[in-house]
């Protein structure tokens, strides 16, 4: 899943670009495979045992109940009874789970654009060498470290429409407080303010890695073609950044599906079901409406989406890769 | 990439100041670095303010009057949510699962790591597609299931309940095992010619190169488990045991404090700084933890 597989250098040979996949194996060629038989055979299962007897019992088994769950109808665990495909039908004519999609779509577009333009740009400037660069950039990332948890119920404060400071200082200016988390009308776009907020640093630190990759002989060439700082940012930065971007572009849309702590700390998923996201619903399904069945059909439908944005990314990646 | 963002990132150098127009540029640059440092501001004021609210008394903070800085800053608030809850517990609790969670973690992580990038084997393909996979699949799709096996296995409201689901980091192994693909092969053809078995191989020779490595794992490892919410919140009962995330949402809607935010944001200043700190003395393996989570 790496983004540009790895680069293999053997003496001798010209380089060899290969999927992670198939590393060793391309190395092994030419690395002298007679060493390699001599090696034990039990090695590597006594090396990989560990995690695959916990991969075992806490993500497949999980799993196996998941989809087993999504075709019974139970309240609780153990005494389902067997409905078939039942859930999976509710699914197309629950108008919750529409509410709940569309949340999705407006919570991911609001999200995902803005966190990565606002990184961007921060890195580009923070990329120039500026008095104080190391401590904005680290400013800029203490956000990260803040758990979801922590970074809901500081932003319950400061919007708290009553004493929070947001408001306060709104009309310490002579402006109206805004309802923030409490009216649905704006419930969405505090939450999308709140998470944008958290993954700004992450956008900025991947663009930097990024930007400080670009040979700087290109951009001085550039300058000395008479090309504006403008120009040099649309012509060559951005160009360069694309594969940074299409990865950044997918691994954002996944951290918003899978947005959870933070809504669920600050809003529960309402007012009403004004920011119920599809994660939130399902949560909602499996422990407030007590229909796991149903819950583990709608969070197979999520895995569903990822899984589709995961192999939109590696085509992406791919696709960059060539164009490279 | 992941490999990349491992290395220490080239630090540029600011080039020596050349005509006039270095001169204007050198305005630019000061007055960039004006905007970028408000805009900084900004992005640390809500750390800033559960600090400021931890410190302000119940009457300040429940008013609608404009404050930077409270007129009387109190410890009022940590003293009385440490009196009334067991804080303290929820802190030490934390702190095991966090440690000891991260310890076994890194070294399962580590040995199928090192499995994976050194070792053919037969379903090696298959289990690692497998564990990939997994990353795709939200805790809340598993939660229920996953809540069954460890009721099952007896653990409900002890730590290990805790401990256990997490110990299989799929993005650990999957950093380890990148990571380790860097490893020179004649580094460990050395070391068997030199007569060592696949143990002594694994700790005398593959592991001491493998310094920034653990650096990465240990510190996401630890900052996922000092954060982590929705599992602990699940398997965690009783109000002793519970990790401080946990405890602090418990607080939002508990009735008792004069003043909940003041007491709220007293814990939350307590469950941050540690990893405040963390993040300052270990800011740069941080940052490139961080990042390698996002290239996988």
């Amino acid at each position: 899943m790496s983004p540009h597989g790895e680069t293999l250098t053997v003496p001798g040979t010209p380089t060899v670009v290969t999927d992670p996949g198939s590393g060793p194996a391309a190395r092994s060629t030419s690395a002298g495979t007679t060493t390699r038989r001599r090696r034990a055979r039990w090695a590597p299962y006594l090396f990989v045992g560990p995690a695959g007897l916990l991969f075992l019992a806490f993500s497949l088994v999980p799993i196996v109940i998941a989809v087993a769950l999504s075709f019974q109808d139970t309240a609780t665990l153990g005494d389902g009874a067997w409905v078939g495909a039942d859930n999976y039908r509710t699914m197309l004519s629950d108008p919750l789970l529409r509410t709940a999609l569309l949340n999705t779509l407006v919570f991911t577009v609001g999200t995902v654009p803005t966190a990565m333009a606002i990184g961007l740009a921060l890195a580009v400037a923070l990329n120039r060498p500026l008095p104080g660069r190391g401590l904005l950039r680290a400013l800029f990332f203490v956000p990260m470290v803040a758990a979801g948890v922590v970074v809901g119920v500081i932003m319950s404060w400061i919007f708290n429409p009553d004493y929070g400071v947001a408001n306060n200082a709104l009309r310490a200016v002579g402006l109206d407080g805004l309802p923030w988390l409490t009216s649905p009308r704006t419930a969405m776009m505090t939450l999308v303010l709140v998470v944008v907020w958290t993954r700004i640093g992450f956008c900025m630190v991947i663009y930097l890695g990024a930007l400080q990759s670009i040979p700087s002989e290109l951009r001085e060439a550039a300058a000395i073609d008479g090309a504006s700082r403008w120009q040099r940012f649309r012509r060559l930065t951005v160009p360069m950044l694309a594969p940074t971007t299409s990865i950044l572009l997918i691994l954002n849309v996944v951290f918003s599906l899978q947005a959870f702590d933070v809504i669920y700390v600050m809003t529960g998923g309402g007012p009403g079901f004004s920011t119920t996201v599809l994660i939130q619903y399902v949560f909602r399904s499996a422990f407030g409406d007590a229909r796991m069945g149903y819950a583990a059909a709608l969070g197979l439908l999520l895995v569903l989406i990822l899984l589709v944005f995961t192999l939109l990314r590696q085509r992406a990646t791919k696709k960059a890769e060539e164009l490279l | 990439m992941t490999a990349t963002t491992l290395r220490p990132a080239p630090s540029t150098t600011p080039q020596p100041g050349r005509s006039p127009r270095a001169r204007r540029s050198s305005r630019r640059r000061w007055l960039l670095t004006a905007g970028l440092t408000a805009v900084a501001i900004l992005v640390v004021f809500p750390l800033y303010w559960m600090i400021v609210s931890a410190l302000t008394p119940g009457g300040q903070s429940q008013s609608s009057e404009f404050y930077l800085w409270p007129d009387a800053p109190t410890t009022g608030n940590f003293t009385e949510v440490f009196a009334t809850q067991p804080v303290w517990r929820w802190l030490g609790n934390s702190f095991l699962v966090a440690t000891v969670g991260t310890a076994l973690s890194v070294c399962v992580s580590l040995g199928a790591g090192y499995a994976l990038a050194k070792y053919r084997f037969r379903g090696r393909g298959l289990l690692y597609a497998l564990f990939l996979v997994t990353i795709m699949i939200p805790i809340q799709v598993t939660l229920v299931p996953a809540f069954l096996v460890v009721a099952r296995l007896g653990l409900v409201d002890s730590p290990w309940a805790v401990i256990l689901p997490t110990l299989f980091d799929v993005v650990g192994i999957f950093i380890a095992r990148q990571f380790m693909l860097g490893v020179p092969d004649a580094l460990i053809e050395a070391a068997r010619l030199d007569g060592a078995g696949e143990l002594r191989t694994f700790f005398r020779v593959v592991l001491p190169s493998c310094g920034p490595l653990v650096g990465v794992l240990v510190i996401l490892g630890f900052m996922n488990r000092w954060n982590d919410f929705l599992w602990p919140l699940v398997v965690l009962q009783g109000n002793e045991s519970l990790t401080v995330p946990v405890g602090l949402s418990t607080l939002t809607t508990n009735p008792a404090f004069s003043s909940p935010w003041g007491a709220v944001m007293a814990v939350a200043t307590v469950a941050v700084v540690p990893l405040l700190v963390v993040f300052l003395v270990f800011q740069r393996t941080f940052v490139q933890g961080i990042a390698s989570t996002g290239i996988k």
